[in-house]
């Protein structure tokens, strides 16, 4: 499966260009909109071109993520799915209360997290070691905050909390919680 | 000249301001104290970027957060807002060549935004109040962590800023409809109509098409004040909810804070909220890019009836796109995801790419152009906008939410690089262009120091987006703290690019206050000399 790390590897490839290809062309433009030369109208087949290109570029980037970004699909259809594994989380007064010490998660299994908040919204993310995000949800009182993700690789993951719910939220933090081990090694 | 007589007189002593209309006034009081909050936001910026590489001695936990609940607050409404305020009240009646349709209800605009934007800062510097703007359900009413005299105060001054809003609008409104004393009988409905695009899409359907009887900037200034009224009945709405969980909890009685909602408070606030971010702003820029283009071209605007539709159908959007806050809301139904938080939101990637063309275009056709101060502040506004907003579209995307919301990525490269570089250099735009009109002839100090205040604003606002960006990609959350160096490289790289956007507004502030001297910033906030309703002394029109 494709990892949040490679999704974002594509995604800092892709705007550092835009960005790029883009102040170059603002430079362009105001070199020779004050240089020397005629004013003349641009020709509306060239407006109705952009307007085409804005229209396929703005429908297609969801088209393309929905297909190659494999969390997708799965979190907008994730009643279709059975989860291997359910891990039911609550959050009150600023602190996880967790079903086991650590969550022990076997690789390729599709695990199910149900945050539930008693008080406050919050935010549910698992964090890597180097402090990347692997993902996050928001969690508000009263509704059913679940995500399903598939782990399909071994790894020690940090919960955070991803929302701002005072300062204190600022230490929702439980390190190294979430194993993800191989089969071999839980037998 | 020496330097003290310029301090103390101005730029070859050119500006009066015994010479200012009631109006020019009312409108350089809007400009000086935005630029005096904006000088607020910049510094707590600062502060608070100094804070995320390595906590201040003099500042506590409780206290950065107060500063970031304050520091976007004041920046949209104290700074913001009395630009945008000052230079839309003085605009629509210039361009529609009558006088404002109230003076002493603009004053209480005035009044009600710099005194409510004060109120619910200096609320939060002493309380410690902080929600967040976000103000998520039941945090604002939560007591156990916050005063609830401080949250009463600063809740109260967020209404204040709402009533001086309204205000706003209904001058906005009445100023395009009504008749001047003396005046031929005016055709409200119709200019109503067209100042709302009523008329433009029905010309869309019948043979007999009617002509636009206001101009496209006013059109966008009444279209964009349309979010403005709407965004200012649900925060009014939601910060009178708030105020009774306080009275309440003064007098005594603890009110459940499960009776309301918190999902579908979270969907009615981001609606009205989001009416600032993808309504309001974009309208009111778009309009103000296409009368900079004119102004600065001397050329009618480019597919003008294009842009015109565009801006309504930039309405249209702004009113279905909240959802694009909520993706990471599990139970956010997916219908709502998908088409509000994903494709209509897609939308503003093509009405602000026309907006981009059409300025361009627009410009193109009168080369070869001077660079002046609002040429070169209109391209570097342009170019904030195409940033930003493909930079948002990215981050409106249910699979790259995912592991990108709340991050330093939305608030680096899409909300700073939109606020600073993309909003706040079209406001420089406005502001130089203006300048001489608004105080009759006064002449700018020093073009070296708009040289300097251009390419610090420029790199500084998009440097500091980049890093914080950079940092967001690797996990780096927005609202939150490191206190272990996490993310010490990209602060301190954004740290730099903010002192820019510091040393840059020092000296824009510098040189405005040199061209028209000490005694001319006092004189702004003395009363006019003459009661004339006209806009500028001798009436012009461009």
């Amino acid at each position: 499966m494709v990892d949040s790390k490679m999704v974002l590897t594509g995604q800092t490839l892709a705007y550092t260009l835009y960005c790029i290809v883009l102040i170059l062309l603002v430079v362009w433009f105001s070199i020779k909109v004050t240089g020397k030369g005629k004013g003349f109208g641009v020709k509306p087949v060239i407006f109705y071109t952009f307007v085409g290109f804005l229209t396929v570029l703005g429908v297609s980037l969801h088209l393309i993520t929905y297909n190659t970004i494999p969390w997708a699909e799965m979190d907008l259809n994730r009643s279709d799915y059975t989860p291997d594994k359910t891990f039911v989380i609550k959050v009150k007064d600023h602190q996880f209360i967790m079903p086991s010490e650590k969550l022990l998660i076997n690789v390729n299994d599709k695990v199910l997290f149900d945050v539930q908040s008693e008080d406050l919204t919050y935010g549910f993310g698992l964090f890597r070691d180097d402090n990347s995000m692997m993902f996050q949800m928001q969690v508000v009182p009263g509704h059913r905050n679940d995500l399903l993700w598939h782990f399909d690789r071994e790894g020690v993951y940090t919960i955070r909390s991803t929302e701002y719910s005072g300062p204190k939220g600022v230490f929702m933090i439980l390190k190294d919680v979430v194993q993800v081990v191989s089969v071999n090694a839980t037998n | 000249m020496s330097f003290i007589n310029t301090l103390i007189n101005g730029e070859e002593g050119l500006f009066k301001s015994d010479s200012l209309t009631p109006m020019q006034k009312l409108t350089l009081r809007f400009v000086v104290v935005g630029l005096i909050y904006f000088g607020f936001v910049v510094i707590e910026g600062m502060l608070m970027r100094l804070y995320e590489y390595k906590p201040l001695p003099f500042i506590t936990e409780p206290q950065f957060f107060a500063i970031l609940t304050a520091h976007p607050l004041v920046g949209i409404f104290g700074s913001t807002y009395s630009i945008v305020f000052g230079a839309f009240l003085f605009l629509v009646p210039y361009l529609m060549k009558k006088p404002l349709w109230s003076i002493k209800l603009a004053n209480w605009t005035f009044i009600l935004v710099t005194s409510g934007t004060f109120i619910f800062w200096f609320a939060g510097f002493v309380s410690h109040y902080a929600p967040l703007y976000t103000l998520y359900w039941p945090l604002p009413a939560d007591f156990t962590q916050f005063s609830v005299w401080g949250g009463t105060f600063f809740i109260a001054g967020i209404a204040l800023v709402m009533v001086g809003s309204a205000f706003f609008v209904i001058n906005i409104f009445k100023t395009i409809i009504y008749t001047p004393e003396g005046w031929e009988q005016q055709p409200s409905k119709e200019l109503l109509a067209s100042a709302l695009g009523i008329t433009g899409f029905r010309n869309l359907f019948t043979k007999n098409k009617k002509e636009h009887l206001v101009s496209l900037p006013v059109a966008a200034v009444a279209r964009g004040s349309v979010d403005v009224a709407l965004n200012t009945a649900i925060i009014l709405f939601t910060g009178v909810l708030i105020l009774v969980y306080m009275v309440a909890a003064i007098l005594g009685f603890d009110l459940k804070s499960t009776a309301i909602d918190a999902l579908l408070y979270k969907n009615w606030f981001w609606w009205g909220l989001d009416l600032i971010a993808d309504g309001l702003v974009l309208i009111f820029v778009a309009g103000t890019w296409y009368l900079l283009a004119m102004m600065i071209s001397g050329k009618p605007l480019f597919m003008q009836n294009i842009a015109r539709a565009a801006l309504l159908v930039e309405l249209v959007v702004s009113w279905t796109v909240w959802s694009h806050h909520l993706l990471s809301d599990q139970a956010q139904p997916a219908i709502l995801k998908v088409l509000s938080g994903e494709m209509v939101t897609a939308f503003e990637l093509i009405t602000q790419g026309l907006a981009f063309f059409i300025t361009l275009a627009t410009l193109w056709s009168a080369r070869p152009l001077k660079m002046t101060n609002p040429l070169k502040f209109l391209l570097g506004g342009l170019l904030g906008f195409a940033l930003a907003v493909p930079a948002g579209i990215m981050q409106a995307d249910v699979g790259l939410n995912r592991i990108l919301h709340n991050t330093q990525w939305v608030v680096g490269p899409h909300v700073h690089v939109a606020i600073l570089v993309g909003l706040t250099m079209t406001l420089y735009s406005a502001i130089y262009i203006l300048f001489p009109i608004i105080t009759n002839g006064a002449k700018l100090y020093s073009q070296k120091l708009a040289n300097v205040h251009f390419w610090c604003h420029l790199i500084g606002g998009i440097g500091m987006g980049a890093f914080m960006g950079m940092a967001g990609l690797r996990g780096m959350l927005r609202r939150s703290l490191y206190t272990h160096g996490e993310f010490n490289i990209y602060m301190l790289l954004a740290a730099i690019c903010g002192t820019l956007l510091l040393i840059g507004f020092l000296t824009f502030f510098y040189n405005i206050v040199m061209s028209i001297g000490i005694k001319g910033v006092i004189g702004i906030f003395t009363p006019a000399k003459t009661k004339t309703k006209d806009l500028v002394p001798a009436l012009e029109v461009i």
